[in-house]
């Protein structure tokens, strides 16, 4: 019941905003990064390039759209070693799987501003389904969407043959991403 | 007076002769390879080693100023004596100054130390790509002047053996007790 209020009264604050629909994606204000253990050492990376697909409504969260494509080649992995490697056959194998996508499936809202969200996540040409927690900031008429999840590389068969193992690499790599979008009509 | 090194000093003088040179060696062999899992492996070990030797090097000088090093022997000249201070004092430092060097090196290129994977040390510098490649080349010249040294070191210790025929080298053996030297005769 108490959730029921909240949702409806999250509904007619954003319908007495006017509808926001945020659609367009601002990338120089928007972040994919990663964090991965390496010899229990943490290592920050990020991509540069990637595109999203938006029509989010935050009072309509179940007719939200989301898809977002990684240029998996555009990765800082911390070093030029890494970048260089990481593009090749036993990673990414860019050639074959350029792009890393995440398409949404359903969108709840949990609470003010705030959304739970499945979809499928597709690397190297596996897909899984992964669910996270996503949190909408408005700034004027942009929205900032920010989320973060943690998934297995193996899962991906990220990382193959002699990288296998998770003694040097850890399997579980934690993804976050920061996407500011601009509302429209 | 006591003409020998403590059993200590010993044990500091060559253990760590033996990491050290394990450490130049394996410090060689880990640029020269290709990436792998082995070389990030060995990266990892390099700096653990070194870390702990850093350590050692400072339980050794305390140990030195507790139990000062038997005096040269009479028929070394003042100036050479001199030399022999020097040298020492120079080996000491870059004991000090190499793996401080190498940390340094580690937090400029984005790779924070962290002692046998468990302990972080802070990184005292932002990451910065030149930086680190100019302290990864400040890190390898330092080490071509240990090695120098340590060739001069040596061959003192030979000269005063065999041509000096004082006990300068003899002093730094690892001595048996009397009562094995009885038992094994």
């Amino acid at each position: 019941m108490k959730h029921l209020t909240t949702f409806a009264l999250g509904t007619l604050l954003a319908m007495s905003a006017g509808a926001v629909e945020y659609k367009a994606i601002q990338p120089e204000k928007s972040k994919v990064t990663f964090q991965y253990k390496q010899m229990g050492v943490a290592m920050d990376g990020h991509f540069k390039k990637f595109a999203a697909q938006l029509n989010f409504d935050p009072a309509k969260p179940a007719a939200a759209q989301a898809q977002i494509e990684i240029d998996l080649a555009s990765i800082d992995a911390g070093s030029s070693d890494a970048d260089d490697e990481v593009v090749g056959k036993t990673w990414f194998n860019v050639k074959a799987f350029p792009k890393a996508t995440f398409v949404a499936k359903q969108i709840k809202a949990t609470g003010t501003n705030q959304f739970e969200v499945t979809g499928a996540l597709t690397i190297k040409g596996k897909s899984q389904d992964i669910k996270f927690p996503l949190k909408l900031a408005a700034q004027g008429n942009a929205g900032v969407f920010s989320g973060g999840f943690v998934m297995r590389r193996a899962d991906f068969a990220i990382g193959e043959g002699m990288w296998a193992k998770f003694d040097v690499v850890a399997n579980d790599i934690q993804v976050n991403f920061q996407l500011t979008a601009i509302s429209g009509k | 007076m006591n003409n020998s090194y403590t059993a200590i000093a010993k044990l500091f003088h060559w253990g760590m002769a033996l990491v050290f040179a394990g450490l130049i060696v394996l410090g060689f062999v880990m640029t020269d390879m290709p990436l792998s899992p082995e070389k990030l492996q060995y990266y990892a070990w390099h700096k653990w080693a070194g870390v702990s030797v850093f350590m050692l090097v400072w339980l050794r000088l305390v140990w030195r100023v507790l139990n000062p090093p038997p005096a040269y022997p009479s028929t070394m000249s003042p100036w050479v004596k001199g030399v022999a201070h020097l040298g020492h004092a120079a080996l000491y430092g870059l004991m000090i100054v190499i793996p401080v060097s190498g940390w340094l090196l580690s937090s400029a290129k984005g790779v924070q130390t962290v002692w046998f994977g468990v302990l972080p040390l802070p990184d005292l510098l932002e990451k910065n790509k030149e930086l680190g490649q100019l302290l990864h080349e400040v890190h390898e010249a330092l080490n071509f002047v240990l090695l120098f040294l340590l060739a001069g070191h040596v061959a003192a210790a030979l000269k005063h053996h065999w041509i000096d025929r004082d006990d300068i080298l003899k002093r730094m053996l690892p001595t048996r007790s009397t009562t094995t030297q009885k038992d094994t005769v």
